[in-house]
């Protein structure tokens, strides 16, 4: 005999229906719609061009737009534009990467936290309290500055070009759970006190399949709020890490390691400061409003203003 | 009440020992070490030579004991010299840990006043344009990358304009108080940016909550002018939350102060850390972190006091608890 644990959800519709409403969030996705569709087939536009988005060019530094190159030229005579497109590649599966870890991560611990309560709940809240209040940049800069072979990690994977890509991922997952930890452990409280979960206790199921078949498929609206948010957050980190040098690592572009060098000239090309800033910029706000619209839609009794 | 500041207390030294240890094995992980740096400027130093100066350092020890050493003579006070600087670590970092001080407590003392008039202004009319506007402002501030603004600041005010100095702290031969304030302005308003968004948004959305209790309505019934109701009944308690978050946001106000002053080349605890730890400055970077640690810390139980003191009814609570 089988007892259904679905609870009464408030359908897709609706919440796509509230969701549209949200005029700035609708905005956001086409933005980030059209942002995809741009930044993903890079390579394809990069043989199409017949240009290199590696490739430096001495005698064609910081030049202005032209037919060969559609946005100019950067400080070493790269091409502008295939940089831009490569750059979000990187900063987008960056923000995903990190996000989903920190999703996983948080989620897990939520659930673990709010269903057992007591001491195993002091320890992790404790802890994510500990995470937050730390000065977070201070610290991971030391983080990011560690030399990967002294930990004994193997030369293949260290000295690969991608490797600040790993690790910066690493770094962030590390510092970003705890927001979607109180999330889902806020919701589980709550589940755990619903009929659904105490009839599953009632016939003896483990602890894992309550939280993770009846309570986790529940805590959807909360985690996928928050993922959406942190992806924006993730960015904006990875941005900052890697302008001071420490995040994504040259040759490799980033918006964020872009404007180290456009820093430096912002008197003779403002216009290299002024593009991977602009896109950082939107994209996360879109991330940020997104979000937001999210919220609103999934949870509509969190909006306190209608 | 003391009960509960000395558990407080006696938690983050525990919280600062565990962090010592972790940033000590982590500045031992950053590449090269030391005497790598020093033999780096001599082709003629032999192998055995090496073997001698690590041995003389302490170097040849297991991390466990190095770090025991450490520890014993940081509790007596001697915290080594900073490599760079070729000064004890605390001479270095006192007079930087103030630089930063004063520029965060400006920003958060900014941050507030622009942060609470906007947040009351919107939750007043909740849905209206205004309350739509400040709100998407409100977005672009935590969306805005920070070392960005402080680019576009220095653009606009000190290579376009050429009105403020676009970095350090004072004009050499100057350093008046007006010759100050000018390089204050542009770190103040980039390291306020994320601050101001961020409080304006709890307090809107504090004193929507606040507003719709019934003791306001009691005031509004009694005939109070609304200014009245607002700025004394309401505000009052709608603070309490604010206050709070802008006490625990400490930590990210350091985080801020580092991108901030690598920006402004302002010479703080921010960017004597970044410079540290990029300088292979070990005993400076692990000290700066924990003053770092330390301070936020004491912010943080500074902002339980203040919360309690504020709050009768959550010092009850956490006297029963302890």
């Amino acid at each position: 005999m089988t007892f259904s644990t679905a609870h009464p959800r408030s359908g897709i519709s609706s919440a796509w229906r509230r969701f549209r409403r949200h005029r700035l969030a609708v905005v956001s996705l086409w933005m980030l719609a059209l942002l995809f569709a741009v930044v993903v087939p890079a390579p394809a536009l990069e043989a199409m061009l017949g240009l290199d988005a590696d490739a430096v060019n001495l005698f064609a530094r910081m030049a202005p737009p032209s037919a060969a190159h559609w946005m100019g030229t950067d400080e070493l005579g790269r091409d502008l534009l295939l940089r831009l497109l490569h750059g979000g590649r990187v900063s987008l599966l960056v923000g995903f990467t990190a996000a989903v870890a920190a999703a996983v991560i948080g989620t897990t611990l939520g659930l673990i936290s709010g269903y057992f309560g007591g001491r195993v709940d002091a320890i992790v809240m404790r802890f994510a309290d500990g995470v937050i209040s730390l000065p977070l940049l201070p610290l991971l800069i030391v983080l990011a500055a560690i030399d990967p072979g002294k930990l004994g990690l193997p030369e293949e994977i260290t000295g690969s070009e991608s490797f600040s890509l790993y690790r910066i991922v690493v770094i962030i997952a590390l510092v970003g759970w705890p927001t979607v930890a109180r999330l889902v452990r806020a919701a589980t409280l709550s589940l755990r006190q619903r009929e659904f979960v105490l009839i599953a206790l009632a016939q003896g199921f483990g602890s894992a399949r309550i939280m993770f078949r009846h309570i986790l498929p529940n805590t959807a609206s909360p985690v996928l709020v928050a993922t959406t948010l942190t992806v924006g957050n993730v960015i904006l980190f990875e941005s900052v890490l890697s302008f001071l040098g420490l995040g994504i690592q040259p040759p490799v572009p980033s918006w964020g390691n872009m404007l180290t060098g456009a820093q430096d000239l912002i008197s003779e090309a403002p216009a290299l400061a002024m593009w991977p800033g602009t896109l950082i910029f939107l994209t996360v706000i879109s991330f940020n409003l997104l979000g937001d619209g999210l919220q609103a839609a999934l949870d509509p009794r969190s909006r306190r203003v209608s | 009440m003391i009960g509960f500041i000395l558990t407080r207390a006696a938690q983050s030294a525990f919280v600062l020992l565990v962090m010592s240890f972790i940033i000590y094995v982590l500045l031992g992980l950053m590449p090269g070490d030391p005497i790598d740096l020093m033999i780096g400027a001599d082709p003629n130093v032999t192998t055995a030579d090496i073997t001698r100066l690590k041995a003389l350092q302490g170097l040849d020890q297991p991390l466990l004991d190095r770090y025991a050493a450490w520890l014993a003579n940081a509790l007596k006070g001697d915290f080594g010299y900073s490599r760079l600087f070729a000064k004890p670590v605390l001479e270095v970092l006192g007079p930087r840990l103030l630089n930063s001080l004063v520029l965060m407590a400006i920003s958060l003392a900014l941050a507030l006043m622009v942060a609470i008039p906007a947040g009351i202004h919107a939750a007043r009319r909740p849905g209206s344009w205004t309350d739509q506007a400040i709100n998407l402002l409100c977005f672009a501030g935590v969306s805005v990358p920070p070392f960005w603004l402080a680019l576009l600041l220095i653009l606009l005010f000190a290579v376009s304009l050429g009105a403020l100095p676009a970095s350090g702290m004072q004009t050499i031969g100057d350093g008046g108080l007006l010759d100050r304030v000018r390089y204050m302005i542009l770190p103040t308003l980039t390291l306020s940016a994320a601050g101001i968004a961020g409080y304006t948004r709890h307090t809107r959305a504090a004193m929507i909550e606040v507003l719709r209790e019934d003791y306001i309505r009691t005031a509004r019934a009694k005939g109070l002018a609304e200014r009245r109701v607002v700025w004394r009944h309401a505000l009052r308690n709608a603070l309490l939350p604010v206050v709070t978050i802008a006490a625990l946001d400490f930590g990210s106000l350091f985080s801020g102060a580092l991108i901030t002053e690598t920006m402004f080349s302002w010479l703080g605890m921010g960017k004597t850390i970044y410079d540290a730890v990029m300088g292979n400055d070990y005993n400076l970077a692990l000290v700066g972190l924990l003053l770092a640690t330390g301070v936020t810390l004491v912010a943080n139980i500074l902002a339980d006091i203040v919360y309690a003191w504020l709050d009768p009814r959550i010092s009850y609570r956490v006297e029963r608890g302890s």
